[in-house]
């Protein structure tokens, strides 16, 4: 029963060997066989490369999914690899990750740490950015058409049903020159689990102390109050039918749907509209740790939107199957290079260059049988 | 040859008749260890209080169980009348030409898509139900002492009574379906029998065909409760999706045991969440199980040993 296996471990090694250029031994003796299978899989791609797998399959969030749709059938194209992204909402994509039942998965918030120890510890898995992305509050106030301006502290009084009427003294203080009614305030939310929902609370969490201890942040919280309704277009639709209504919808699809939504201030208290060149800088010119876990809501960038959020591609950072390796290190590389190109167009903000060297040194620690996937 | 293929047939479709009962036991079976964990951690708490948070982990469902019930008293209370009047008029007093047509028209609200009713009921339903119905119930019935309660609160349009109306639209169909097989089962001789007396036509209704008739009428009313406990879309589209609390208005926004499931099931991202909404399957099961077993017993009571025997 033993031979086989050491046969087969020999044969992978050996194969290892003439791919492998991160190997020490191989960039210490470069061999010219192994020279041209190394180039064949080097970034960027400009082909599929022999040693890849022809077929991914991905799971996960539900919001970057058009661009990832994109993407697949660009890259298809470009390479004729076949990637299978469906899109289970993150909590799925978390699921499938852990329990191996797909190559790479994709969230709108990281894992939290017993997720990550369910999945093998915090090192084993790569939380690599994609694209931005924002969400944006939409309201429908009789009679008030223009851009409303937001404080933190409005935002998460209204949420928190404080701030009960819209002629608040804390809203028209900083509207001067909008007449706001005295209509009631209702608040709407998503009633299905969502990273929309988690980069609002999260948000919420960071501005309130008190939203922080009474409601916390997640994919589902425990609202305050208000209704629940499924989706964006949920949401958007009460808002809508809803005289007095406030709601969050993403950015891509307030922008889609033609949806008037407001300004709101950011952690340099300034009132910044979102936009995909302000969502973008909510990652530019800031502090972000090496694994890239990290919420960028409140942004400390003075230009920043900042209820504006990375979206991630998970994958493991030792993946046993060497062609699969292969293949999900060079489509992250491409997509976090090439894919940004098709980012504004889908409404999504692209990432900043900083962010992509960051994913670049993710992508290449990926690796497969302790040897780096992507060749130097 | 003829008896060992007897023998292999008869083995054939005892398996394939004990494949159902098998499917049943191993989806109970299934649901009953996947919710074993908010099972032993809630406990009775589970059905007692109304707090459900995800972030904190602590899962009461009682503002679910509550949204369910309230929105299907009203669907039947509602549809059951409409349902029972029609059936009467059908079977009764309607010319056969147009008997037929009727009743097909009734039967065909069945065949309507659930999301075709939630959208219609967003879009249509809710806007006039906010604007019109509910502040006229508010200055009506909402000022009678014992009810007014039921009726307080903003009209938002998104609420359990929205919950209801469209339930009721949804159950019509199954209940005037039963209720005029039911009164159709009932033998020609108990309305000869009244005439013969000189009863008018409504007093042979109110007193020989509809006291014979009601043990199937109340079961296609029970029926009607259990398609109203499992419809998920069109309520969760209309219901409001809030289970903050137990108000007693029917003007506040709710939330039923089958929304709760279909809105957070696919994000429940640790065990304890997702067995908690697993147990409110069960719970949906079992009421399943108990409804279908009351209105069998009502139907068969009503049709046993009938002339004009209907399968139900």
């Amino acid at each position: 029963m033993k031979k086989p296996l050491i046969a087969s471990l020999l044969a992978f090694s050996t194969l290892l060997a003439a791919c492998g250029g991160a190997t020490p031994a191989a960039t210490n003796a470069p061999t010219t066989g192994g020279t041209t299978a190394a180039n064949a899989c080097a970034v960027p791609v400009k082909a599929k490369c022999p040693e890849e797998a022809s077929e991914l399959v991905g799971a996960g969030a539900t919001f970057p999914a058009p661009i990832y749709t994109k993407w697949v059938s660009e890259y298809n194209k470009l390479t004729g690899i076949q990637i299978n992204y469906q899109p289970v909402g993150s909590g799925g994509g978390i699921k499938s990750l852990t329990d191996k039942t797909v190559d790479y998965g994709a969230t709108d918030g990281p894992m939290t740490e017993a997720q990550l120890t369910a999945a093998g510890g915090a090192s084993a898995v790569l939380h690599i950015p994609m694209v931005m992305g924002a969400v944006v509050p939409t309201y429908n106030i009789p009679g008030v058409t223009a851009a409303l301006k937001f404080t933190p502290e409005v935002l998460a009084g209204i949420y928190l049903e404080q701030i009960k009427k819209w002629n608040d003294p804390k809203i028209t203080a900083i509207n001067a020159g909008v007449t706001l009614p005295d209509a009631a305030i209702t608040t709407v939310h998503r009633s299905d689990g969502s990273g929309t929902t988690y980069v609002w609370t999260d948000y919420l969490s960071k501005v309130s102390p008190e939203w922080k201890t009474r409601v916390g942040f997640a994919n589902s919280v425990n609202w305050p109050g208000g209704l629940g309704a499924s989706g964006n277009a949920g949401v958007a639709g009460s808002v809508k039918n809803t005289s007095g209504a406030i709601g969050y919808v993403e950015l891509i699809y307030a922008i889609q749907n033609k949806l008037g939504y407001g300004m709101v201030q950011n952690a340099k208290s300034k009132f910044v509209e979102a936009t995909l060149d302000s969502v973008t800088k909510a990652a530019d010119g800031v502090t972000l740790p090496a694994d890239m876990r990290v919420s960028i809501t409140n942004s400390e960038n003075a230009d920043a939107y900042p209820i504006s959020t990375f979206t991630w591609t998970l994958a493991y950072t030792e993946i046993a199957n060497k062609a699969k390796a292969i293949a999900i290190a060079r489509y992250f590389w491409w997509s976090t290079h090439e894919g940004q190109a098709f980012a504004k167009d889908l409404g999504y903000a692209p990432l900043p260059a900083g962010v992509v060297t960051k994913a670049e040194g993710m992508i290449r620690a990926i690796t497969t049988g302790g040897v780096a996937a992507l060749p130097k | 040859m003829t008896r060992a293929f007897d023998r292999v047939f008869a083995a054939g479709v005892a398996a394939l008749a004990l494949l159902v009962p098998f499917t049943l036991v191993a989806i109970t079976l299934l649901i009953v260890i996947d919710s074993w964990p908010a099972l032993t951690t809630f406990g009775l708490s589970y059905f007692t209080t109304t707090e459900w948070d995800p972030v904190k982990l602590v899962f009461g469902a009682a503002a679910y169980v509550y949204g369910t019930l309230v929105t299907t008293i009203i669907a039947v209370l509602l549809a059951a009348p409409v349902a029972i009047g029609a059936a009467i008029y059908l079977t009764e007093f309607a010319p056969r030409l147009i008997r037929a047509p009727i009743a097909f028209t009734i039967e065909l609200l069945a065949y309507i898509p659930s999301i075709v009713y939630g959208l219609w009921a967003i879009f249509v339903m809710v806007p006039v139900m906010r604007s019109t119905i509910e502040p006229g119930l508010q200055a009506t019935l909402g000022q009678v002492p014992l009810i007014g309660h039921l009726f307080s609160g903003t009209p938002v349009g998104f609420d359990l009574l929205s919950g209801g109306v469209v339930l009721a639209i949804m159950i019509l169909p199954i209940l005037m379906a039963v209720s005029r097989e039911v009164l159709l089962a009932v033998p020609p001789t108990q309305r000869e029998a009244m005439i013969g007396l000189g009863a008018t036509r409504w007093e042979a209704v109110s007193r020989a065909v509809l006291p014979y008739a009601r043990p199937g009428i109340i079961g296609g009313a029970v029926l009607g409760v259990g398609r109203a406990f499992g419809e998920t879309m069109a309520v969760t589209m209309v219901v409001g999706n809030s289970s903050r609390e137990i108000s007693g208005s029917l003007f506040v926004p709710g939330y039923t045991m089958a929304s709760a499931i279909a809105n957070q099931f696919v994000e429940a991202d640790s065990e304890l969440y997702f067995s908690a909404i697993v147990e409110i399957a069960l719970v949906l099961l079992l009421v399943a199980v108990v409804v279908n077993g009351v209105a069998r017993v009502l139907i068969r009571r009503s049709i046993a040993d009938r002339p004009a025997g209907v399968v139900i």
